[in-house]
């Protein structure tokens, strides 16, 4: 080794391609990478910190901002946590709803990490074609709650509103469209051949270091390990659904893709089960502790009026205790630890990010590679440094 | 080196026209794009943009300085002072939003309980000098007047107070 020269080279975080503000620090010997080390922080906005100095409702708007491509999962996983913890009932509707955003989402995650990552390779055109197809999912988001992308639509309890009229048609609409876009982008890439070329073989991780990683989400299905929460762990009720949970085999960044674009299937045949089963209801817990009064009583009636001045000042306090909650995000297992002191704001909120774990195995997938790949992984493992540094 | 060749020849002469076959058919197709500074784009109902504060059909203020969405705003960015007319009617004195700190994540029109404030479809207000976005109550009402009249109608649903008064003898007995 003392003929050859070891060279560090930093990369990020100000780089196109890692995907916000990674920083990567790199040994390289010649164009061979022999130890990457991930560097984060960069976007550190102490998030966690400052939901403990609001109430919970309102700590809610902060989970958006985490992982900013899947706003609905981060607020799912809180208001799960809280529900409980407070074993509050979730009216049907409301789930049902849930999930079709949720998934949704999970459309609109991937769809990103298709798009940015298939352009870090040098397929201009899809980034193209799959942010137009994402404008569709936060179409809707704005239909249904206001904002193309913090949408703050889940609350404890329910939702903040029923879906507006005509929500079904868009999401059928959506439904009848998108397959067509999937085959579209199959056609694009899974036979390309420089999309294999750059793919296949890279970034491969076998499934025992995957799960010593503790990898989560396409991750680690990539690597043949049918692990994913929805199913194993069915939370919400994703137990009345059938779908599969598509696997991969050599756990490289071609069968992280092809789980992926598996994945957005399995998640139509889910919207369209959710959409054929939606019941009609009420999309807020009846119990007067947790979900305000409608807005028609606190007009009209003094009692509701001063039950929704108390609920907006004073929030509601879940009892003393501590609960862990997690479940699938589009990036792997987004988990939210809860500490409760009795009063109206949360002690300690903790996330466990799939990001941030996933990103700790990075050395495993580019060691030994060539540095044109350590793009290619970084696209792979789909971050979100929002997530990371929270 | 004749597996070499017809791989080569493969991704030249298959998978290459594969690909452009489909990037070639979005040439004869209607584009996607919004042309935004010509075209203002459209919103949906609930968009949530600039602040506005409503009036009663006779032109006085609706919003009674209860003061509940600055208690819901996560952000911080409502600040109020209050102040009582001659005749015993409670009003905000000075009413101001920062709409840089705001968040518009709509907990303030949740709150309010007299349907003054709502999050309006005006998204254009930039400006080069902070001070501009403290939005003051005269600000916030003009948006009222001037854009969003027309949509409010929609927007304050039970539109049971449609008179100040109105609300000491309802129509029918109501609740408990
Ligand atoms: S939209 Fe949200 S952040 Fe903005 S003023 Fe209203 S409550 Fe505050
Ligand atoms: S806008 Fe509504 S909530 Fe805010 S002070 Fe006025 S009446 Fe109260």
């Amino acid at each position: 080794m003392a003929d050859r020269e070891t060279m560090t080279l930093n990369m990020g975080p100000q780089h196109p391609a890692t995907h916000g503000v990674l920083r990567i620090e790199l040994d390289l010997e010649g164009e061979t990478v022999i130890e990457a080390r991930p560097i984060v922080g960069y976007l550190h906005t102490g998030i966690e910190k400052n939901m403990e100095a609001k109430t919970y409702t309102q700590a809610l708007t902060m989970t958006d901002r985490m992982d900013y491509l899947a706003p609905l999962s981060n607020n799912l996983v809180y208001v799960q946590a809280i529900e409980k913890l407070m074993e509050v009932e979730v009216p049907i509707r409301a789930e049902y709803i849930r999930i079709i955003m949720t998934e949704l989402t999970r459309l609109n995650s991937h769809l990103v990490w298709l798009g940015t990552h298939a352009l870090d390779i040098g397929a201009m055109s899809m980034l193209l074609y799959c942010f137009r197809e994402r404008e569709k999912i936060t179409q809707m988001y704005e239909f249904v709650s206001g904002v193309r992308m913090m949408a703050s639509y889940f609350r404890v309890g329910g939702l903040t509103d029923d879906v507006p009229d005509g929500f079904e048609e868009r999401v059928k609409d959506i439904l009848d469209t998108f397959p067509a876009h999937i085959d579209e982008y199959e056609g694009l890439l899974t036979d390309n051949k420089i999309w294999r070329n750059r793919t296949i073989g890279v970034g491969v991780i076998s499934a025992e270091d995957a799960i010593d990683a503790g990898l989560s989400g396409p991750n680690l299905r990539g690597s043949g390990v049918a692990w994913d929460l929805r199913k194993s762990k069915p939370y919400s009720i994703y137990d009345k659904f059938d779908f599969i949970v598509p696997v991969g085999k050599n756990g490289d960044c071609y069968d992280r893709y092809l789980v992926r674009l598996e994945e957005m299937r399995q998640s139509l045949r889910i919207i369209r089960q959710a959409l054929d089963g939606l019941p009609e209801g009420p999309t807020k817990s009846s119990d007067g502790k947790i979900s305000p009064p409608a807005k028609y009583e606190v007009l009209t009636g003094m009692e509701q009026l001063i039950h929704h001045f108390k609920l907006v000042v004073h929030g509601f306090q879940p009892p003393v205790g501590d609960i862990y909650h997690s479940i699938e995000s589009p990036k792997g297992e987004i988990g939210c630890y809860l500490v409760s002191d009795g009063s109206k704001k949360p002690y300690r909120v903790h996330f466990r990010p799939p990001s941030f774990v996933n990103i700790s195995a990075f050395n495993k997938l580019v060691a030994g590679r060539m540095i044109a790949d350590v793009i290619a992984c970084i696209g792979s493992i789909d971050i979100v440094l929002g997530e990371i540094d929270r | 080196m004749n597996i070499d060749m017809w791989q080569t020849f493969k991704s030249v002469f298959i998978a290459i026209p594969t690909g452009l076959s489909i990037t070639f058919r979005y040439l004869f197709r209607k584009p996607v794009t919004e042309q935004y500074p010509k075209v203002r784009p459209k919103f949906e109902d609930r968009y949530r943009g600039l602040h506005y504060l409503t009036r009663y059909s006779d032109g006085s203020e609706r919003c009674v300085c209860c003061g509940l969405c600055a208690a819901a705003c996560p952000a911080d960015c409502i600040y109020m002072e209050c102040a009582e007319t001659p005749s015993g009617i409670r009003y905000a004195r000075i009413y101001e939003i920062n709409e840089l700190r705001c968040i518009f994540c709509g907990m303030c029109e949740e709150a309010c309980p007299e349907e003054a404030i709502f999050l309006g479809h005006e998204f254009e207000f930039s400006s080069g000098d902070r001070d501009d976005f403290i939005y003051t109550k005269e600000m916030l009402l003009a948006n009222y007047d001037k854009i969003e009249k027309e949509r409010v109608a929609k927007r304050i649903k039970p539109m049971i107070r449609q008179e100040r008064f109105q609300f000491k003898k309802p129509a029918a007995p109501i609740g408990h």
